[in-house]
């Protein structure tokens, strides 16, 4: 639920600025996880902005889902050292082992599976993060081991 | 004098009594991070705690060699300065227990050594050894362990020590090695001369003969001085290493049109893909009329396979600040933004951190240094939007709106940011900036070549064995940067082109390799220095995909305000996939052509100007691989899977069946007596064949 409370303080914060759209979309991004449409909807009587403009600059930007993530966030990277170094083998198994898209979430909401552009460290090639941890030189015969780790994890819980 | 000079002074006394101490520096970039920095720092944290030891324990930033990260630099009294690679949990806590400790080496760890602090002090000599040849077969390992076996014969180990080292700065010159504290360097040694090295290193004499007199090459670092070297979180780190110098000349009274001047004399140029001179952009945005004036750092760094931005923005921050605050001396611009993609966080986390520091330390804000200069920096995020890297559409972007560019002109130093004129500078040019006002802009324009000044750095990745950031003045070849600094191919296979540029550059063959960097003598390849991606690539890599691997980043990319990127680009991908499918036709090439053609001529921005770049100087130099694509429906580096024909090589098949089971078609007919073969028709070419078979007996071709 969305709290109207949280979005006043972080709305306050950017009232007064100029072009602070993008940056209130970031602040409601980082706390829900993605930007719901009842926020858009608050945000657009709040900021005095046609809910039409808020929907033409989030669309346009990858980097924020209309959708809620899955609890673990998967990031396969496509950087040019990525690719040549197999990423796309790497994505074709996370594909099939969790039976999703790129952009989709698993069924049971455990793993969103994301394509991303560089993630900067080239030198670790190919790279993939689940949520803050990043594999380095990841083959694909590892892939099922690091998916279990976050499945047990969830069980345990 | 001012109240905040005065502390800046002192910082810098105080910091120069600290750099006397012991100190441990890790290297903590997201790079580093991600390789395990955090874990060794924490155990070299409480090591240090346990012994009561009086060592000083930093963070920094990156020194470039992301394949041998966790880095760590070491300084003990009477050793040389090491910085250690490859340093994990399990080697961490040897730094305290040996190298401080037993005055010894971690002889597998050593990246590379300096002078240290106080070399006279020396317990013992050290020689570092390494084989600066580019072979896949290094030595240095056989004759480290010679000089080893030799220290033990001739009982001088309390004299003397050997170890291998990465980096000696010395290039093709055989065997070499230096010796610690002395300063000399041998090289093209044999296993002979280790006896007698030895000897005239114990006695504190030298062998005339084996010295290589033209001492060592190291390349300045301009741009990464203080990468690795400072804490990017502490501003008195920065203000130690002499950072905040060019701010205090103007506090001094320096005024715009000379340090507009300086970087006219410089003869630096925007680094961020453009190649435009800075003084011009400045000197516009200074001569325009308006009250309001913007400086923007481009920190959307999106190029995929540069992070040359992120290394700086993460190591090194205040220099960019400091860069941004001349622009606004040199424009009378007062407010700065700092426009970084939202993907860095660690980036982004250590910018906000120097802000407020800078903020306290009265480096930002109103009457800087007791002078008339105002100025303030704001941050503002990236969204995932590639074209944001082009000026019109960044500057949308922090307007709140859809990143879409605009018509060009007016540019942004007339009518930018809320139509105010606008300076829009990338990293790497703004890191330059400070030093270039501090030493001067004859002493800059001594680096490099006639018409590019200065250093650039590379983010230097793909099959290249030792693949992170170098520094490398202008001019220098492709060759020596790959085959020197980069160590050569680690895959043993023979290399086919150098990358440069990213999605908006092109491919540079083989042949071309000796060409010196620099903006001109890339454009005329048919590439471009762009921000500084440079991908190596091998006889596995197939040109035809590599281009459309590059087209399809720049369609999905693309804002879709103009018809011939939005468009072009889309025709020119499905043409690319169609030839990659297998199902190209002999008119293809032509239409590539002037689908090109078009994009390069009618579209808005440099994104849709640029997007046929790769493909065009892939199909100018491997015009053969495209040919063989479409006519012969080949691929020869086997990546195009669906042009590839599996077949079973019947001397190392074992006849195991489990081909013939895991086929999901049922192509694979035979029996374990008379073996098995594949169906060319019903084959899918999936590879799960080649995937399972233990004894290579699957081929694809």
């Amino acid at each position: 639920m969305v709290k109207t409370g949280e979005l006043k303080k972080i709305v306050s914060k950017w009232k007064d600025k100029e072009g602070n759209l993008i940056m209130v979309f970031h602040e409601i991004q980082n706390r829900y996880g993605y930007v719901p449409r009842d926020v858009s909807m608050k945000l657009s009587e709040m900021l005095d902005v046609p809910l039409a403009r808020i929907y033409e600059v989030l669309t346009f930007y990858n980097y924020f889902d209309l959708k809620p993530p899955g609890k673990h966030t998967i990031s396969i990277c496509m950087g040019t050292a990525c690719y040549l170094k197999g990423a796309n083998e790497l994505l074709k198994k996370f594909r099939d082992l969790l039976n999703v898209s790129e952009g989709e979430t698993t069924q049971d909401g455990l793993f969103k599976l994301n394509v991303v552009r560089c993630l900067g460290c080239c030198g670790l090639a190919p790279v993939v993060t689940i949520d803050e941890d990043v594999y380095g030189k990841v083959q694909k015969e590892d892939i099922p081991d690091i998916l279990a780790k976050y499945a047990v994890k969830e069980k345990n819980a | 004098m001012h109240k905040s000079l005065k502390k800046i002074d002192e910082i810098r006394h105080c910091r120069k009594q600290d750099s006397l101490k012991e100190t441990i520096i890790v290297g903590m970039n997201s790079c580093g991070i991600a390789a395990g920095a955090r874990e060794v720092y924490n155990i070299l944290e409480e090591e240090i705690k346990k012994g009561g030891l009086d060592i000083v324990l930093k963070k920094s930033g990156c020194l470039g060699a992301c394949y041998a990260e966790p880095l760590v630099e070491v300084l003990a009294e009477g050793m040389p300065g090491i910085v250690y690679c490859n340093i994990d949990k399990s080697n961490a806590s040897k730094i305290i227990s040996r190298h401080f400790r037993s005055g010894e080496i971690l002889q597998n760890n050593v990246y590379s050594f300096s002078e240290g602090l106080s070399p006279k002090k020396n317990r013992r000599k050290f020689i570092f050894i390494k084989d600066t040849d580019c072979s896949s077969s290094d030595k240095e390992d056989e004759y480290t362990e010679l000089f080893l076996q030799e220290i033990i014969k001739t009982e001088s180990s309390s004299m003397v020590h050997a170890a291998k080292t990465e980096v000696i700065s010395l290039y093709n010159k055989g065997i070499a090695v230096k010796i610690w504290p002395d300063n000399i360097v041998y090289a093209g040694i044999k296993k002979t001369d280790i006896p007698r090295i030895l000897k005239k290193t114990v006695e504190g004499t030298q062998i005339d003969s084996l010295i290589h007199k033209a001492g060592t090459e190291k390349y300045p670092q301009i741009v990464m001085r203080n990468c690795g070297r400072v804490n990017p979180e502490d501003i008195e780190d920065y203000i130690g290493r002499g950072g905040y110098t060019a701010l205090e000349k103007v506090a001094g009274g320096m005024t715009g049109e000379e340090i507009i001047k300086e970087l006219k004399v410089s003869g630096i140029r925007g680094r961020g893909g453009g190649g435009y001179p800075t003084w011009q952009k400045w000197q516009f945005a200074r001569d325009a009329q308006g009250k309001t004036k913007y400086i923007i750092c481009n920190a959307d760094e999106g190029d995929p396979g540069a992070y040359m931005d992120r290394s700086v923005l993460e190591g090194d921050p205040h220099s960019i600040l400091e860069g941004m605050i001349l622009a606004g001396a040199a424009t009378g611009a007062t407010k700065g933004f700092v426009y970084i993609r939202a993907e860095y966080p660690l980036a982004i986390k250590r910018v906000y951190r120097a802000i407020e520091q800078a903020e306290k330390y009265g480096i930002l804000g109103k009457k800087i240094f007791g002078t008339h200069l105002n100025f303030d920096v704001e941050v503002r995020l990236g969204a995932g939007a590639f074209v944001c890297g082009e000026e019109t559409a960044l500057i949308a972007s922090i307007e709140g709106e859809r990143g879409t560019p605009r018509p060009r002109p007016p540019y942004p130093s007339v009518k930018g940011l809320w139509n105010n004129p606008t300076v829009i500078n990338n990293v790497e040019t703004l890191a330059n900036i400070p030093e270039i006002i501090a030493r001067g802009g004859k002493w800059f324009s001594s680096f490099g070549t006639k018409n590019s000044k200065g250093t650039k750095v590379f983010a230097l990745t793909g099959k290249v064995r030792n693949s992170g950031l170098v520094e490398v003045p202008m001019g220098i070849t492709l060759k020596e940067i790959v085959f020197n600094l980069g160590g050569g191919l680690g895959s043993g296979k023979k290399i086919k082109a150098v990358q440069t540029g990213g999605p908006s550059g092109g491919v540079i063959p083989v042949k071309h390799l000796d060409t010196p960097v620099d903006y001109d003598s890339l454009h005329k390849l048919g590439s471009i220095m762009g921000s500084g991606g440079m991908i190596v690539m091998d006889e596995d890599d197939c040109m035809v995909d590599v281009s459309k691997f590059y087209l399809r980043f720049c369609v999905d990319e693309s804002c879709g305000k103009c018809v011939p990127c939005r468009i072009g680009g889309f025709q020119l991908l499905d043409i690319l996939s169609r030839i990659t499918h297998g199902k190209g036709n002999d008119d293809d090439i032509e239409k590539i052509k002037r689908i090109s053609h078009t994009l390069i001529k009618a579209s808005l921005c440099g994104l849709g100007q640029t997007a046929p770049n790769p493909v065009i100087s892939t199909l100018n130099y491997f015009k053969e691989e495209y040919i063989e694509h479409i006519n012969k429906k080949k691929c020869r580096s086997g990546v195009c899977h669906e042009l590839l024909d599996y077949s079973i090589d019947q001397n190392p098949c074992r006849k195991c069946d489990l081909c013939a089971r895991t086929c999901p078609v049922g192509a694979i007919s035979g029996n374990r007596d008379e073996g098995y073969k594949i169906d060319p028709v019903k084959c899918i070419k999936c590879g799960e064949c080649f995937e399972v078979c233990k004894f290579g007996a699957v081929i694809k071709k």
